[in-house]
C-alpha cells in the first residue's frame, strides 16, 4: 500500500498534472459561465466579449490602456512605515505584504502614473485589487496624497480607479486614518481648481468610498461594479433578508444620483479624456486626432460625437 | 441595581457583601458591623482601582460600551447651558442618531453635535442605538456650516458603534454622507473639537471625529471597525472579537502614542459609569483648555493648522 501511495500515485499525478493546460489559459466569465481565451479578454481590455462582464485589470494594465500608447511615467511613492501595529493574524502581516508585492510587482495597493490623454498631461492612480483586496493603508493613503499634490505640482487632472475592500484592518486606526488624510488632498485638488475625476471600478467599499471615492468632480462607474460603504454581507446580517436585485451595482448608484454615469471600458478613455478637456479650457479634439490605444480608441474613434457628452457616455449593453 | 461586567467578578461580590453588612446594621447598629463594612469598602476601591489601571483593550471595550456610561445627553445637561437642539438635513429627514443643537459652553456659544445612543428600550430605538444614517450625516455638515458661518467654534461627542448598514442608509448614500461629513470638518475656519467618549467605530466616527483636537476618555476605544467586524473579516469569525481588540491597538494609551489623539481625559475609579459627574466635569476642563489652544487663531490658520495635522499623521511613525 505504501509503495503505491508514495511512489505509484505522485507520479500518475505529476504525468496528467503535466497535461493539464495552465489554469491561466482560459478565464471563466463569472456571470454567465462562459470561457474566453485570455489574449483574447486581454485584446478586448478584460471585458468578456460575449456578455459585456468586466474583469479586474492589473494596475499596469489599466494605466496602459489610459494614456496615448501605452506610455506614463510611474511616479515614486514615499517610503511609509510597515507594520507600525506589528500585527499578526494567522500570519504576520508583513509576510502578507511581501506575498503581495511579489504578486503584482507592486510596492502597494496603489500605482501612480503621469502621461498624455489624448495630448493632455494627466496624473492617474489605480488601486489594485489583487494586492491585499486594494485595501487602503498608510502606503495607499500616501501614495493618493501624492498623486493629488503631484497633479497640483503640474497643474493637471488627476483621475483614479478605486478598487478596495476597504480599511486595511492590519494597520488598525492608521488605516482609518487615511480618509481625512486623503480628503485634505482633495481639497488641495480643489483649492487648485483642477478635474478629479473618479472611476470607481468592482468593487469599490468601505472607507474608501466612505471618502476620496465619493468627493470627485464627477464620479464615473464600471458597469456592473459593487460600489458601496457597507457590504452586502454585512447588511444581510444585520436586516436577516434577501438584498434586492442589483442592490449596490454601479447602474444601482447611478439611479440613486451616487454616480454620475456608468461607463463601458471601450468608452472611458474617450469619456475621461473629453471631460478633461473640457473642464480645463481646452479645444474639442478635431476628428482623427485620437491615438490608437487598443479597443478603447477603436470604439471611440467609430463613436465619438465630440458634441454629445451623454450619447457615447450613456452606458451599458 | 448596578450592573457589572463578567470581569467585575470579584468587585461584585464585595459589593454585594457589603450591602448585605448594612442591611444587617440597619437593624441593629454595632461598631463590629460598620468595621467591617469600611474595611470591605476599602477592599473594593482597591480592586476597582487595581482593575481599571490594567484594563485589557477587550475590557475596554466593554466598559466604553456599558449602558449606563455618561451619554451625549448628559453631557448635555452637564456642561451646556442653553442648549437648542436642531433636527433636519433639509434634505431628507430628521436622524435621531445624531443629535446637535447651539449652546453655550462656560458662557460662550457653541455648535455641540455628536451620537446618542439613547438610555432605555423607548430611547435606544429612537436613537437607533447612536448608528446614523446618511441624513445624520447631512445634519452634520448642516449644522457645522451654520456653526462656521457665524464664528461659532464645534464640539462633537463621538459615541457610535458606526454607521447604520442597512438597504435604505446605502440606498441614500452612506459612503458619499460619510465623506462630505470629513470633508467639512476639514474645511471649517472654526476650532473644532472632538471627545471620543464612548466607541469610536470606524467611517461613522470619523464623520465627525475629524478635528483640530482630539480628546479621547480614558477607556474609550476609536477603531477602524468594531472587533466584531474586524475579527469577522480578519478571520473570518466574529467570535475572535477578543483577539482583534487586543491586536488591533485601540485605546486610547495606544493612539496618543500613535499620534492619532491629542489628549486623554482621565476617568474616575471604575470607569465613566460610576461617577457621570466626575467624567463629565473633567471632560468640560479638557474640552475649555482644547478651545482655548485655538484663540487669537485666524479662520486660515485653524483650517491649515487642522489639515497640516492630519496630512502628517503617521509619517513619523
Amino acid at each position: 500500500m505504501n509503495w503505491i501511495n508514495n511512489v505509484v500515485r505522485p507520479k500518475i499525478s505529476g504525468i496528467l498534472r503535466k497535461r493539464v493546460v495552465p489554469d491561466n489559459l482560459w478565464v471563466k466569465c463569472p456571470e454567465t459561465g462562459q470561457m474566453v481565451f485570455h489574449r483574447d479578454l486581454e485584446a478586448n481590455q478584460f471585458v468578456v466579449p460575449g456578455s459585456g462582464y468586466h474583469m479586474r485589470m492589473s494596475a499596469q494594465v489599466r494605466l496602459a490602456a489610459l494614456f496615448d500608447g501605452g506610455e506614463f511615467d510611474k511616479i515614486a511613492l514615499p517610503e511609509v512605515a510597515l507594520d507600525p501595529l506589528k500585527f499578526r493574524d494567522e500570519r504576520r502581516y508583513t509576510d502578507r505584504v511581501k506575498d503581495s508585492r511579489a504578486k503584482t510587482s507592486m510596492s502597494d495597493a496603489v500605482l501612480l502614473g503621469a502621461g498624455k490623454l489624448d495630448g493632455l498631461a494627466v496624473v492617474a492612480g489605480v488601486q489594485d485589487f489583487d494586492f491585499l483586496g486594494g485595501s487602503l493603508g498608510m502606503a495607499a493613503g500616501e501614495a493618493v496624497i501624492t498623486g493629488m499634490q503631484t497633479a497640483v505640482k503640474r497643474k493637471c487632472p488627476f483621475i483614479i480607479f478605486t478598487a478596495s475592500g476597504g480599511a486595511r484592518m492590519q494597520e488598525g486606526i492608521l488605516s482609518l486614518m487615511q480618509m481625512p488624510r486623503t480628503t485634505v488632498a482633495v481639497q488641495e485638488m480643489r483649492e487648485a481648481g483642477l478635474p478629479y475625476i473618479v472611476v470607481l471600478t468592482n468593487p469599490t467599499t468601505g472607507g474608501v468610498t466612505a471618502s476620496y471615492a465619493m468627493l470627485g468632480d464627477i464620479h464615473i462607474a464600471e458597469p456592473g461594479a459593487l460600489i458601496c460603504f457597507a457590504g452586502p454581507r454585512v447588511i444581510e446580517q444585520t436586516i436577516r433578508e434577501k438584498l434586492p436585485d442589483g442592490f449596490q451595482r454601479a447602474e444601482y448608484l447611478r439611479d440613486h444620483g451616487m454616480v454620475d454615469m456608468v461607463v463601458h471600458r471601450h468608452q472611458m478613455r474617450e469619456t475621461l479624456s473629453r471631460l478633461c478637456r473640457m473642464l480645463t479650457g481646452k479645444p474639442a479634439l478635431a476628428a482623427g486626432a485620437r491615438k490608437l490605444n487598443g479597443p478603447s480608441s477603436a470604439a471611440a474613434a467609430g463613436g465619438n460625437s465630440g458634441s454629445s457628452p451623454g450619447a457615447s457616455a450613456g452606458t451599458t449593453a | 441595581m448596578r450592573s457589572y461586567l463578567d470581569f467585575e467578578k470579584q468587585i461584585a461580590e464585595l459589593d454585594e457583601k457589603i450591602a448585605e453588612l448594612r442591611g444587617v446594621s440597619d437593624q441593629n447598629a454595632s461598631p463590629a458591623i460598620s468595621g467591617e463594612v469600611e474595611r470591605l469598602e476599602a477592599k473594593a476601591d482597591q480592586a476597582t482601582r487595581d482593575l481599571y489601571a490594567r484594563l485589557t483593550p477587550w475590557q475596554k471595550t466593554q466598559v466604553a460600551r456599558h449602558p449606563a456610561r455618561p451619554h451625549f445627553k448628559d453631557y448635555v445637561a452637564g456642561l451646556i447651558s442653553e442648549f437648542t437642539p436642531m433636527a433636519g438635513d433639509r434634505k431628507f429627514a430628521e436622524d435621531e442618531a445624531v443629535v446637535g443643537g447651539l449652546g453655550r459652553f462656560r458662557g460662550k456659544p457653541v455648535m455641540v453635535i455628536g451620537h446618542e445612543k439613547g438610555s432605555d428600550t423607548e430611547s435606544r430605538i429612537r436613537h437607533n442605538f447612536g448608528m446614523a444614517r446618511p441624513e445624520g450625516y447631512r445634519k452634520a455638515v448642516r449644522l457645522m456650516e451654520l456653526a462656521d458661518r457665524f464664528n461659532v467654534p464645534v464640539i462633537t461627542l463621538v459615541d457610535t458603534a458606526g454607521a447604520y448598514p442597512g438597504i435604505g442608509a446605502e440606498e441614500r448614500g452612506q459612503a458619499e454622507a460619510i465623506a462630505r461629513s470629513t470633508e467639512c470638518c476639514l474645511r471649517l475656519g472654526v476650532a473644532n473639537v472632538a471627545v471620543i467618549v464612548g466607541e469610536g467605530g470606524s467611517g461613522g466616527a470619523v464623520a465627525i471625529a475629524t478635528a483640530s483636537s482630539v480628546l479621547m476618555l480614558e477607556h474609550a476605544i476609536y477603531t477602524v471597525a468594531s472587533p466584531e467586524a474586524s475579527a469577522s473579516i480578519l478571520w473570518r469569525d466574529s467570535n475572535r472579537a477578543v483577539d482583534a481588540a487586543t491586536n488591533m491597538k485601540i485605546t486610547a494609551q495606544d493612539l496618543l502614542r500613535l499620534g492619532v489623539i491629542d489628549e486623554i481625559i482621565g476617568e474616575p475609579v471604575g470607569g465613566a459609569h460610576r461617577d457621570h459627574e466626575a467624567t463629565i466635569r473633567s471632560t468640560g476642563d479638557a474640552l475649555a483648555r482644547a478651545l482655548a489652544g485655538f484663540a487669537g487663531m485666524t479662520r486660515q490658520q485653524i483650517c491649515a493648522a487642522r489639515r497640516q495635522k492630519y496630512l502628517e499623521m503617521g509619517r513619523d511613525l
